[in-house]
C-alpha cells in the first residue's frame, strides 16, 4: 500500500433515532439505534401508498438523488420519478441505509456503546455484533413505525435488497401488501459465499486493515477493499457484457507488455475498486457480506421454504435476468415454486438481458414495464 | 394461435366459452394463459382470484405489466409445485396436444383443481381422416398447420381417445362441447361419435370421479 486514502468524509444524513436500540439475532443489543433514510413523494392521508426500497450490498439510501459523497445520480434514478415505474406522484418511497452500513445507519463506523447505551469514544469496528438480514428488516420496521406507516403498499429490492424483501414478507406478512424480490435468492449459494470470502480475504490481507482497527491510525485498507470490489464487480457482470464493453482491447499499448493496466477491462476494474473505497467502509463490507452469507430463509423454517410463506396474503413479483450467474433464474424459480406451494399470488418474469446481475439497475424496458405494471395493479386494488 | 378471431374485450371465442363455465368468486389457474385475456376477464367480471402460467416470455411480460398474476413456466414442469386442491378451476386451453406428458398433466390438473377445463384440437375430424386416407400424408389444415418435422403438437388425440383416457384414469366428464375452429358452438351435442367426426375443437370440463362437484 503506497498511500492511504483519507478516511470517509463525515456527512450529515437524515435519520431516525431509537434510544432503546435493537435486539439482534446474535443476542446482542445495539443501543441507541440510528436509521438513516431518504423519502421521495408524499405519504397520502390513509398512509397506504408507502413503498419501501431495500438496497443491495454496496447501495445506500440515496436511491433517487445525487450522492452526497460521490455526486453521482441515485442508483435507481432511472425508474424513480413522476410518471416512472416507481411514480413519485403516486407513491411515497422510503429507502433506508441497512443496519451495519456506513451511510448513517448504526454500523461498524458508528460510535461503540456499552450495554447501557453510553458512548465509548471509539468506533465499533470489528466489535460490531454480527447482523442478519432479519436484523436489517427489524431496523426498517422501527423506521416504518416512526413514520406512521402500518403497511407497505410494496417492499421492493434487488440482490441483497431482494433478500430483505423476502425476509419482510416472511417475518411481517401483515405489513407487506406486495413484495418484489428481484435478481435474488432465498439463500446465499456456496459459490456466492466463496466469492465473498475472496473479498474478505483481500481486506484481511491488507496490512492497513490492522486487524480491523485501521481507524486508530486514521487510515483505511484501501488496497484490500478495492480488490474485494474488483472481484465482486466481475460477478455482477456477464461474460457477454464484459466482451461487449471491453473485448480484448488494449489501452493504447502497441505491444504486449508485463506492465499493469494493459487491457481496458483491467483499467475499468481498477477504477471501480479505487472509487469504491472513497465511499465504503471496510468493516461494513465485512459485516454486510456476512449477513448475506448467513441468509437462508428455508433453514429458518424447518428446511421448507414454502413454510416461510404459508397462508400469506402478500402478492409477489419475482424477476430474474437470464445472464445473471450470481443470482441465476433457477434460484428465482425455486422461490416461485415455494410460493406456489404456499398458494401465494405470484407473478414471475425472466428478463432477457446480457448485462448480468447488474441488469436490475440498468436500462431494461421489459423489466421496468413489468415492475411498474405489477405495482400499479396493486395500487389500484388498494385504491391508491 | 394464428388466425384466431378476436371479439370485444380481445378474447378468443373459445375462451369466452370457458369463461361462461366458471362461476363468480372462483380460484382459477389458466395454464398457457398467453397475454392473460381470460384471467383478466375473470378477475374483472367475475371477481375471480385468477392466475396464469405461460411459456412465452414476451406474453408473460405483457400480462405481468398489465398487473396480472402470471408466472413464466409450463404445464409439464410447474404444476407439481402447487398444493392439492389449490384451485376451483384449472384451465388448459389448446395446449394438451403440445405437452410432453399429457396423462401426467391431466393428473396434475385434477390434483390441484376441483374441476379441470381442457380444450384441444380434435385429430379425429373428418378432414384429417380424409387427407390421411387419400393424400397419404400428414394432414395440413387450418388447425394442424405445421409440417410433421416442426410441429409443437407432439401428442394429438381424438375426442374418443380423450374420453377413453378420462375413463381409464377415473375422471368424470361434467360437460363437453365440440366446436368449430373459431370456437363457435357446433350442433352435434348429443353424440360423441358425431362430434369426433365433425368437431374441430373439443372442450371438456371434468372432475375426479367420486369427488363431489
Amino acid at each position: 500500500m503506497s498511500q492511504a486514502i483519507a478516511p470517509l468524509p463525515d456527512v450529515d444524513h437524515q435519520a431516525a433515532h431509537f434510544p432503546d436500540g435493537l435486539a439482534l439475532d446474535c443476542g446482542a443489543v445495539v443501543a441507541p439505534l440510528t436509521v438513516a433514510y431518504r423519502t421521495f413523494g408524499k405519504l397520502n392521508a390513509k398512509a397506504c401508498n408507502a413503498v419501501l426500497i431495500c438496497h443491495a450490498l454496496t447501495g445506500d439510501q440515496y436511491v433517487a438523488e445525487n450522492h452526497p459523497i460521490t455526486g453521482k445520480p441515485g442508483w435507481w434514478e432511472n425508474i424513480i420519478g413522476p410518471g416512472k415505474p416507481l411514480d413519485t406522484d403516486r407513491y411515497f418511497l422510503v429507502c433506508a441505509n441497512v443496519l451495519g452500513g456506513c451511510m448513517g445507519t448504526t454500523g461498524p463506523r458508528s460510535e461503540m456503546t456499552d450495554a447501557a447505551g453510553r458512548g465509548l469514544g471509539r468506533p465499533w469496528g470489528t466489535d460490531f455484533p454480527s447482523v442478519t438480514i432479519r436484523d436489517m428488516v427489524r431496523a426498517q420496521k422501527r423506521l416504518m413505525e416512526s413514520l406512521g406507516i402500518n403497511r407497505w403498499l410494496a417492499v421492493i429490492g434487488g440482490s441483497m435488497g431482494g433478500m430483505q424483501v423476502l425476509e419482510w414478507a416472511a417475518t411481517y406478512p401483515e405489513a407487506v401488501y406486495a413484495a418484489a424480490p428481484i435478481a435474488t435468492a432465498a439463500h446465499h449459494s456456496a459459490q456466492n459465499i466463496a466469492f465473498h470470502e475472496v473479498g474478505r480475504a483481500a481486506i484481511h490481507s491488507d496490512p492497513d486493515w490492522q486487524g480491523g482497527r485501521y481507524w486508530e491510525a486514521g487510515i483505511i485498507p484501501a488496497k484490500g477493499l478495492s480488490v474485494a470490489r474488483m472481484v465482486a464487480h466481475i460477478t455482477y457482470l456477464s461474460e457477454k457484457a464484459l466482451t461487449r464493453k471491453f473485448g480484448r482491447r488494449l489501452r493504447g499499448a502497441s505491444a504486449l507488455t508485463f506492465l499493469e493496466d494493459v487491457f481496458e477491462v483491467e483499467s475499468y476494474l481498477r477504477h471501480q475498486g479505487s472509487t469504491f473505497v472513497r465511499r465504503f467502509d471496510a468493516n461494513s463490507y465485512l459485516t454486510i457480506t456476512r449477513a448475506m452469507d448467513f441468509f437462508d430463509l428455508a433453514a429458518d423454517h424447518d428446511g421448507d421454504l414454502a413454510k416461510a410463506f404459508r397462508g400469506t396474503a402478500t402478492r409477489f413479483f419475482v424477476a430474474s435476468f437470464n445472464s445473471d450467474w450470481l443470482f441465476p433464474t433457477s434460484e428465482s424459480r425455486t422461490l416461485v415454486r415455494a410460493l406456489n406451494m404456499a398458494a401465494a399470488n405470484v407473478s414471475f418474469v425472466e428478463i432477457d438481458s446480457d448485462k448480468g446481475h447488474d441488469a436490475f439497475l440498468l436500462e431494461e424496458p421489459d423489466f421496468h414495464r413489468a415492475l411498474g405494471g405489477f405495482l400499479a395493479g396493486c395500487a389500484e386494488r388498494l385504491g391508491v | 394461435m394464428d388466425g384466431v378471431q378476436y371479439v370485444a374485450k380481445n378474447m378468443r371465442l373459445d375462451l369466452r366459452l370457458i369463461a361462461e363455465m366458471i362461476p363468480h368468486d372462483a380460484r382459477v389457474l389458466d395454464i398457457g394463459c398467453g397475454d392473460g385475456a381470460l384471467i383478466e376477464y375473470l378477475a374483472r367480471e367475475k371477481r375471480a382470484d385468477a392466475r396464469g402460467i405461460e411459456i412465452d416470455m414476451a406474453q408473460v411480460t405483457k400480462a405481468v405489466s398489465a398487473g396480472l398474476a402470471v408466472i413464466h413456466g409450463d404445464a409439464d414442469n410447474d404444476l407439481a409445485f402447487y398444493p392439492d386442491g389449490a384451485f376451483d378451476y384449472v384451465v388448459l386451453s389448446r395446449t394438451l396436444q403440445a405437452v410432453e406428458k399429457p396423462r401426467e398433466v391431466l393428473r396434475q390438473l385434477l390434483r390441484i383443481g376441483r374441476h379441470a377445463i381442457v380444450s384441444f384440437p380434435n385429430f379425429g375430424h373428418w378432414q384429417m381422416r380424409w387427407r390421411l386416407l387419400w393424400g397419404g400424408r400428414m394432414p395440413d389444415t387450418e388447425t394442424w398447420n405445421r409440417p410433421w418435422y416442426e410441429t409443437p403438437n407432439i401428442h394429438p388425440c381424438t375426442i374418443t381417445d380423450f374420453t377413453a383416457l378420462c375413463a381409464l384414469d377415473g375422471y368424470a366428464v361434467e360437460r363437453w362441447l365440440a366446436v368449430d375452429d373459431q370456437g363457435l358452438r357446433a350442433p352435434w351435442r348429443r353424440s360423441l361419435r358425431l362430434a369426433n367426426m365433425f368437431g374441430e375443437q373439443a372442450l371438456f370440463m371434468m372432475r375426479r370421479a367420486g369427488s363431489g362437484s
